[in-house]
This record gives C-alpha cells, sequence and structure tokens, in this order.
C-alpha cells in the first residue's frame, strides 16, 4: 500500500518535467522559451516546498502519518526542480558566460538570495538518506528546519524578481506564511513537536 | 474605414526604415564600446538579428497592460470585449487652444505612417514591430502649448468595470505617464493607431497608445484619453509604485541597472531557445537621434 503510494506520488511529482519535457520537444514554449522554462522549473519548486512543508500540517490535522511517509521524496523534488530552474539560468539563458552571472550574484539581491536558497538545500539532499536520519539523529532535525529558511528565501526570489507583488509572488508568500505560522502554533501547544 | 494590408506596404519604405535602423543601432553600439569598453565582442550578428520583426503572433500576444492582469497572456485574453467606441482624445493644459478630439478624427486629421521600431521592456526582452502611427508633435502643434508647457502628461483611460486589473492596488490608476517637452515634440515620439498595417489590437493599447522607441516600454501608454501640457514634472504610475526603481526618463541605457535585475543584454522575443541575448544598446540604439537631449545630463542620476 505504502509502495503505490509513494509510487504515485513520484509518478505525479514528475508530471511538470514530463510537460516542459514535451513543450522543449515540440516547440510549444511561446515567445520567450527560456524564460517560460525559467518560470515554470521556478514556480514548481515552489509548490513543490509548499507540499513539502503541507506534510506536518496534515499529518496533523488528519491524524495520519502516511504524509510524512511522502515528505522526504517531495522534498528531493524541489531539489531537482531548482536545480534544472539553476541549470536553465546559468546554461541556457547565459550560456556559462560566468562573469555576468557573478556579477548578478553579487549585486541582485533576488539571484543572490535565490542562489543561496540552493546552496542550503544542498546539506538537506546530502543528509536525506535514511542512513544519515540515524546517523544525525536529533541534530538531523534541526538540520532540516532549513527548509524554512528555504522557503522564505524562494518567496523572496519571487518578489524581489517581479515587477509589483500581484498577484503570484503574493499568494506564493501567503501560503509560506500560512504553513509556517501554523508550525509556530505546534511548537507552543506541543513541547514535543517533531 | 480604409485598411492598408501590411503587405501592400512598399518595400523601398520598409528598406529604407531598415537601412536607418542599422546606421543608429551601429553607432549606438560603437559609442558604448568607446565609452563604455562594455562590448568586448563582436557584435556583427546584432543586426541581422534585431532586424528581424518579431511575428505579429507574438507582437499580440505577449504584452504588458496591467488594467487586464499581470500576466503576459492575460492582455489578449482578457481584452478582447473592451469598447474602444466612441473614443475621445482631450488635449489641454498649458496650450493656446485646448482640443477635444474623436478617434475618427484623429485618423482623418493626422494619416498614419509605417515606422518599424525596435521595443525594449524594462524587463529585459525585446521586440521589432512595424507600428502604424504619427508625430505627436503634429498634434501638440495644433493646440499650441504655451511657454509654460514644460512637460507632457498623458493619462489612460480608467474603467474598472471593463478593466478588472484597476480593481487592484496594482498601479496608481488610471495609468500616467510624462515626457519633456521636447522629447514629446521629437520625430520619433509618435502616437499609434495600428501595427502589422492593421487596427491596433486591443492587448496593444487600442485605439491609441504612444510609442518612445528610445525609452523603456512602460513609458509608452496605452488606451490615452488625455494629454496635458503642464509646467512641472509628472509623476508617472510606475515612479510612484517604485520611485528608486522607475524614473522619470527611463531611457533604454545598459549601463544603468535596474535596481533588481540587470539591464546590460535582452532577449529577443520569438528567437527560439538556441537564439542568444544580445546586448543592450545606448537608447535601444536610437542615440544618433536623440542622444543631444540629453546632453550634459547625469544619466545616472536622471534615470
Amino acid at each position: 500500500m505504502k509502495k503505490y503510494l509513494k509510487l504515485s506520488v513520484f509518478v505525479l511529482s514528475s508530471i511538470p518535467f514530463l510537460l516542459i519535457s514535451y513543450k522543449i520537444f515540440f516547440n510549444k514554449l511561446g515567445p520567450e522559451p527560456i524564460k517560460e522554462i525559467t518560470h515554470f522549473t521556478g514556480e514548481w519548486t515552489l509548490i513543490f516546498i509548499c507540499l513539502t512543508l503541507s506534510m506536518s500540517p496534515l499529518k496533523r490535522f488528519t491524524n495520519s502519518i502516511v504524509w510524512v511517509s511522502c515528505r522526504r521524496m517531495l522534498g528531493l523534488f524541489v531539489f531537482f526542480y531548482a536545480t534544472l530552474h539553476l541549470l536553465t539560468y546559468v546554461g541556457l539563458d547565459y550560456r556559462f558566460d560566468w562573469s555576468p552571472i557573478l556579477d548578478d550574484v553579487v549585486k541582485k539581491k533576488y539571484i543572490f538570495i535565490g542562489f543561496a536558497a540552493w546552496l542550503l538545500l544542498l546539506p538537506l539532499v546530502i543528509t536525506s538518506s535514511q542512513k544519515m536520519v540515524l546517523m544525525l539523529k536529533n541534530n538531523w532535525k534541526k538540520l532540516h528546519r532549513l527548509i524554512y529558511v528555504i522557503a522564505i528565501f524562494g518567496s523572496l526570489h519571487y518578489i524581489w524578481l517581479s515587477k509589483t507583488i500581484f498577484f503570484k509572488p503574493l499568494i506564493y508568500f501567503i501560503i509560506i506564511f500560512v504553513l509556517l505560522a501554523l508550525r509556530i502554533k505546534i511548537k507552543n501547544g506541543k513541547m514535543n513537536y517533531g | 474605414m480604409k485598411k492598408i494590408k501590411y503587405s501592400e506596404i512598399t518595400p523601398e519604405k520598409i528598406y529604407k526604415n531598415r537601412r536607418k535602423f542599422v546606421k543608429d543601432l551601429g553607432l549606438a553600439a560603437g559609442s558604448i564600446f568607446l565609452s563604455q569598453n562594455l562590448i568586448t565582442s563582436a557584435n556583427a550578428n546584432i543586426e541581422s538579428e534585431e532586424l528581424k520583426l518579431t511575428d505579429y503572433k507574438y507582437v499580440t500576444t505577449y504584452n504588458n497592460y496591467y488594467e487586464f492582469g499581470t500576466g503576459k497572456s492575460d492582455p489578449v485574453e482578457k481584452s478582447q470585449k473592451f469598447k474602444t467606441k466612441p473614443w475621445d482624445l482631450v488635449i489641454d493644459g498649458e496650450v493656446e487652444k485646448p482640443l477635444k478630439l474623436s478617434m475618427e478624427e484623429i485618423k482623418t486629421m493626422f494619416p498614419s505612417e509605417e515606422r518599424i521600431y525596435k521595443l525594449r521592456c524594462v524587463e529585459g526582452w525585446s521586440m521589432v514591430i512595424p507600428w502604424l502611427g504619427f508625430p505627436l508633435n503634429k498634434i501638440l502643434k495644433k493646440v499650441s502649448p504655451t511657454s509654460k508647457g514644460k512637460f507632457v502628461k498623458f493619462t489612460s483611460i480608467l474603467d474598472p468595470e471593463q478593466m478588472f486589473g484597476q480593481r487592484f492596488p496594482i498601479l496608481d490608476w488610471p495609468y500616467k505617464e510624462g515626457l519633456r517637452i521636447d522629447e514629446a515634440m521629437h520625430d520619433l515620439t509618435i502616437l499609434v493607431t495600428g501595427l502589422y498595417g492593421k487596427k491596433l489590437p486591443n492587448q496593444n493599447g487600442s485605439p491609441l497608445r504612444l510609442m518612445v522607441p528610445w525609452k523603456y516600454g512602460f513609458k509608452s501608454s496605452k488606451a490615452i484619453v488625455n494629454i496635458k501640457l503642464v509646467e512641472k514634472m509628472p509623476v508617472s504610475s510606475w515612479m510612484k509604485a517604485s520611485p528608486n526603481e522607475y524614473g522619470f526618463y527611463s531611457n533604454v541605457n545598459p549601463t544603468v541597472d535596474h535596481p533588481r535585475w540587470s539591464q546590460a543584454s535582452e532577449r529577443v522575443i520569438g528567437g527560439g531557445i538556441i537564439s542568444p541575448r544580445i546586448p543592450t544598446t545606448m537608447f535601444n540604439g536610437y542615440g544618433d537621434e536623440v542622444a543631444n537631449l540629453y546632453t550634459g545630463m547625469d544619466l545616472k542620476k536622471y534615470f
């Protein structure tokens, strides 16, 4: 049962990737294909961040631990789409022309914070295996709270790159804010938050 | 109403326009090279790349027109029912002879000509569009601006019933923009009534919009109802929204970044996944004609 659940989550989570691949191969990306890929992978990164952050609250509301079994995979999909997003920017958009890229990372806050968020994902990916969970014990939990920082960075990245906060950047900000606020409540109510 | 098909426009004219365009771009690129030392690689392919007209499909489906939503495809999807008839344009303020003209009067009084201009958006992309329009100075001369008319303020229509974006505080509605009088009188500054030999589509600012090719796209107001000559520099909607990001001048300038993103290069719309970014040129390639308007001005300060 659990196996099927994980398989279906994997298949569903792959759909955006298959969709953008189809659009690339069949030239259905519209007037600004590179921006389309960048925005598509960026938005799906944010969606997967929201999904990952939803699992603990869902566990609490439904009294079922089934959600938590999907969390790791969803988290890895955050990294997958974030990496595609980064590669699109570095490779497709700027053709690995490092000087303007480095200039942007240093000078432009939305690039800086986006890149920082991607870097922060690395320790989470490296320590995502069951072996690592056992090895790091309590530190694992602490380390993986980095996802809260990553979520905030991701949301700010979107707000700062947009000409106006209306509407999508604001919507993602609110969703992430609510998902994080739910945790503060849990923490105050229950000492054994996990 | 007489419609000119794009295919009927004389090839000589296009040819001439294009040659002029090549010249402008070449000179502009050269001057940047000398003064800023920014462009170090040869840009031999820029002209052919930039001169290619952007597909009609893209010109009319990829738009920034926040009155109809902030997504690029919102304008084409949500503006089709927008009513552009009847439409009046009022030209008043510091003028001797204020005027109120209907669109029909405007079209008969000021015959449109074709102008192929490059449009550079502040977001970092560009298109090349064959506009139909006439110089703004023709209409301004009719009203005789007084010596107090130092700036021109453009106000677009306010109609939240038809424009759902205006029901949200995205910008200070109605959309307001402005030009200095010499910029407004410049021959390159046109009022647009059509594109690609056709009537101006709603999503492109029908029935009447501005086009100032050496400035970022947002300076070229859409669906204009009022042109007012004023003494003091008007505050545009974008200046009000974010004064440190959008200046009054907003000339295309690769050396002055938007505070949040670079303006050094741009993507050509419709170029496809393999087309590279191109370097952005000073005054969008029109420096030859307009640089003299800004002699002695610090364009970093007056961005």
